[in-house]
């Protein structure tokens, strides 16, 4: 009798569930924030943009995070959207869009898609070299190629040259960095920094004896709040 | 015979058992107040009002007090805490205020009491005064942290149309809300009682002290947020424009003017022959108080009494298995100057040596009386009992000192060094022990609003100490600082040396002097625990220059003290070390470290989208008409 019980409630159990009713989402919409094809490299977790659908009710917007190399990818569902790069968002600003003559892109989802999303930055960093020096510092070089040059035009207020024991390095993830005021850069074309290289790698993390840092150049653009950085590098210190 | 009985009952029964259905239906509630009922007494209008007056809005509250270690001024010495000092950013949705729905209760009041003919007409008045003020406080907190929203000044009624587009209203600019509350301000004060004596209730001084407050703020916001340009809206919604800073400043000043040239209020004094303790009873002592202007009232075995000391209460005269919460930082500590108007970090080192100190306290001597009147100090009584705040022993062994500690309040160990007892204390019964929750782990407890009566740290009784809104000291802070920015430091600083004055200085600042960042330091300083001091750095448009997410090192914080946007991210303490090395002169004395507790580990970046909060997305959608803040 209680054999029974307990078959029928197994079985009851086995049934009672329906797989959910709704699909998750599967399309794939991924690329890369560009200038000109380049990716433009920003800080960890602080650039968005942001995805809407409308036509379903109330408004609420799909934040899309932005990676440090410039990356983003979302899941979503097929459709129409709209998509927007909030103006406070990035060390760039957005290209008004040829179709809708306004920051707004329009959006069609219909399967994964790869797409690169085009904008101005006020700057770009190139040629940037991070490579060790002696033992103790790390030295840097780099171009800096003003990008906007019309009314909207900026200054460069500071930039730094960052190391971190792991690969996220921006403005709030650092163990050492050193600075540059951008009223003492004489040529933007060849902008130099050196850092030293703390004693103690791991100092704010278990790393064991790790023998390498990463670093990385950023950039703080007058009255712009995000910086603008150059690829992640791995300094390898043996 | 019988059967017509029975019909001939149940006839009457259907007759006379109902009685008329609309009478069915109104039956008079037994468990509410109809509105006909209310508004005839003056007693039952009251309790509504303090149902209104209950719900005024706050953000950091004595009855709140987590609230206090978001920034740098304390540390969360609580275990599910630690993460306030855990986190970088600030979510935008963190201080956001969209409380309409107290905004309909104070316009109901308004306009059912302005029809309330059958109260008394001075009474009416008062009430309607009241309700008009609090309706402007809440539009006040509501610019401070939103920027302009909707001024709505009548209850709004939907018609069941279907159609609710007539009640979306769109933001009014930030000046407007600004201009309103002035406004009210000015029509309310000669209706409110001018009794300097009623400290729960609006007075006329209070209008007037929220009115030099606003004027401040929009003063400030039209100032300083040229500095910010990405801190605005095209339509003005945020953002106030430079050209009417001086005017608001004016309003700001005259005011204050008005509040001081009465003389109904003066600094409190009563307890001269300690300093330190006259600036902490001036929190608690609730009689007579020529200070306070408005505050929170609490009343023992009345249900309302708050348990700020029951939180904070030192675990060496803790009268339950808890307290110790808010350690205020090392960062605001070395705030307080040296008598002689100087900044100066405490002395820990000599140059090769440590500092050594006969009594804990030493090293906090000749400093602003508000230091230890802020702040329980090492050496110092809390409720007559002393406080035993100190990190460990420093023994000397192998040419070198060696710390030995314990980990629970007042350990005892061995001191591993020939001579030493076999067992003693190796660390305070108030901490500081690194992660131990409540134990005092930057080395100080907050000492502002403390109870000193006996069973305030007790659940069972709580405490009826109040929440201070308004006093007279911020009065001439504000008189001061709009003086300041009017071009005019010699009545800047005769304003600030009354302050100055009562907490112990005895040399005034000249005229010269005086400066923004001394203006900046003297209302963290005063009013630290109070409330002010992210607004205060929201409207100087500092708050991202002072939190901007760098990390910074023991010497930074003890550098630059003064600096109005010296970089304050990451919270320090201050741990005492009891010498043991016998036959060295230093045997027993007291040594210093600057140190960060272990769960500080992320340096907080206040954002631009932080200066005005995020409006939901919900209310967003609800009313098209609503443009979203700033970067957020």
């Amino acid at each position: 009798m209680k054999k029974i019980f307990v078959y029928t409630t197994l079985i009851l159990t086995a049934f009672s569930c329906r797989k959910d009713n709704y699909e998750a989402p599967s399309s794939m919409l991924s690329g890369h924030i560009t200038y000109q094809g380049v990716p433009v490299n920003v800080s960890s977790k602080d650039v968005t943009f942001e995805l809407w659908e409308p036509g379903w009710g109330k408004n609420g917007a799909i934040n899309v995070a932005v990676n440090e190399d410039g990356s983003y990818s979302a899941l979503l569902f097929n459709g129409n959207y709209k998509l927007i790069i909030p103006p406070s968002q990035g060390p760039f600003r957005s290209i008004t869009d040829a179709e809708t003559k306004s920051d707004t892109m329009l959006l069609t989802i219909n399967g994964s898609r790869e797409m690169d999303i085009e904008v101005m930055p006020y700057y770009m960093i190139r040629d940037a070299k991070m490579e060790l020096s002696g033992t103790t510092a790390v030295n840097s070089s780099c171009r800096l190629e003003k990008i906007i040059t019309d009314a909207n035009a900026r200054n460069v207020e500071s930039v730094f040259l960052y190391l971190n024991q792991t690969s996220f390095v921006d403005a709030t993830n650092y163990i050492a960095r050193s600075s540059l005021s951008g009223g003492d850069i004489t040529d933007p074309a060849n902008v130099h920094l050196s850092v030293n290289i703390p004693d103690v790698i791991s100092g704010t993390g278990i790393t064991g004896d790790q023998d390498y840092v990463f670093a990385r150049i950023g950039v703080k653009i007058s009255g712009v709040e995000d910086l603008l950085f150059s690829e992640v590098q791995q300094i390898n210190l043996k | 015979m019988k059967k017509y009985l029975l019909t001939l009952a149940a006839a009457l029964v259907m007759i006379s058992g109902c009685v008329k259905d609309d009478e069915f239906l109104s039956t008079d509630p037994k468990d509410l107040l109809t509105d006909e009922a209310v508004w005839k007494s003056p007693d039952l209008v009251l309790s509504v009002l303090a149902d209104l007056y209950n719900r005024y809005p706050e953000q950091q509250t004595i009855t709140n007090w987590a609230e206090f270690t978001n920034f740098d001024e304390a540390f969360p010495s609580e275990s599910g805490q630690y993460w306030r000092t855990k986190q970088v950013d600030y979510p935008y949705d963190w201080w956001n205020l969209w409380d309409y729905g107290y905004i309909r209760d104070l316009n109901l009041f308004v306009q059912k009491c302005s029809a309330a003919n059958e109260l008394a007409a001075d009474v009416r008045a008062r009430f309607v005064a009241e309700a008009r003020l609090l309706r402007a406080a809440i539009y006040f907190e509501e610019v401070k942290r939103m920027g302009g929203v909707p001024l709505i000044l009548e209850p709004m009624e939907y018609n069941f149309s279907g159609d609710p587009t007539y009640l979306q209203h769109a933001r009014a600019k930030e000046s407007d809300i600004y201009d309103f509350v002035i406004s009210e301000m000015d029509s309310i004060k000669t209706v409110l009682p001018d009794d300097a004596g009623i400290k729960s209730r609006a007075t006329k001084w209070l209008a007037l002290a929220m009115q030099s407050r606003a004027a401040l703020y929009a003063a400030s916001i039209a100032k300083y947020g040229a500095t910010t340009p990405s801190v605005s809206l095209p339509g003005g919604e945020v953002g106030i424009s430079a050209d009417k800073a001086t005017a608001y400043y004016q309003r700001a000043l005259a005011a204050a003017q008005e509040i001081i040239g009465s003389g109904k209020y003066s600094l409190y004094k009563k307890k001269a022959e300690d300093l330190e303790e006259n600036f902490a009873s001036l929190f608690y002592d609730k009689a007579n108080n020529p200070e306070v202007i408005f505050a929170q009232d609490f009343k023992l075995k009345s249900g309302k009494t708050q348990e700020w000391t029951i939180i904070n209460q030192p675990w060496s005269s803790a009268e339950e298995q808890q307290g110790g919460r808010i350690n205020p930082s090392l960062n605001l500590a070395l705030l307080y100057e040296k008598l002689d108007n100087t900044y100066s970090p405490f002395a820990t080192n000599n140059g090769s040596d440590y500092m050594y100190y006969d009594n804990p306290k030493d090293i906090f001597a000749g400093r602003d009386a508000r230091l230890g009147g802020t702040i329980i100090l090492p050496g110092t009584k809390f409720k007559g009992v002393p406080l035993d705040i100190w990190a460990g022993v420093m023994y000397w062994k192998d040419g070198k000192y060696n710390t030995i500690t314990g980990d629970n309040f007042g350990d005892l160990d061995s001191i591993p060094v020939a001579g030493a007892p076999k067992s003693s204390q190796v660390v305070g019964t108030d901490g500081p022990v690194d992660g131990l929750q409540f134990s005092a782990q930057t080395g100080f407890f907050v000492r502002k609003f403390m109870d000193p009566a006996v069973g305030s740290g007790q659940i069972g009784t709580r405490s009826d100490v109040w929440w201070v809104r308004y006093r007279y000291a911020e009065v001439l802070l504000n008189a001061a600082e709009a003086a300041f920015e009017l071009g005019q430091p010699g009545l800047s600083s005769t304003y600030m040396n009354q302050l100055r004055e009562r907490a112990g200085f005895t040399t005034p600042l000249t005229d010269a002097e005086i400066s923004f960042d001394r203006i900046v330091h003297e209302r963290r300083v005063e009013l630290a625990f109070e409330g002010h001091e992210m607004f205060d750095n929201k409207r100087w448009r500092l708050a991202h220059k002072v939190w901007n997410g760098e990390t910074i090192s023991a010497n930074d914080v003890i550098s630059n003290i003064g600096k109005a946007d010296k970089i304050n991210t990451m919270i320090y303490g201050l741990w005492g070390y009891k010498i043991f090395n016998p036959g060295s002169p230093n045997h027993g004395k007291w040594v210093y470290r600057v140190v960060k507790p272990s769960n500080v580990t992320a340096a907080h970046r206040f954002n631009f989208g932080n200066y005005y909060s995020r409006i939901g997305s919900d209310i967003l959608s609800n009313n098209p008409k609503l443009v979203k803040n700033p970067n957020n």
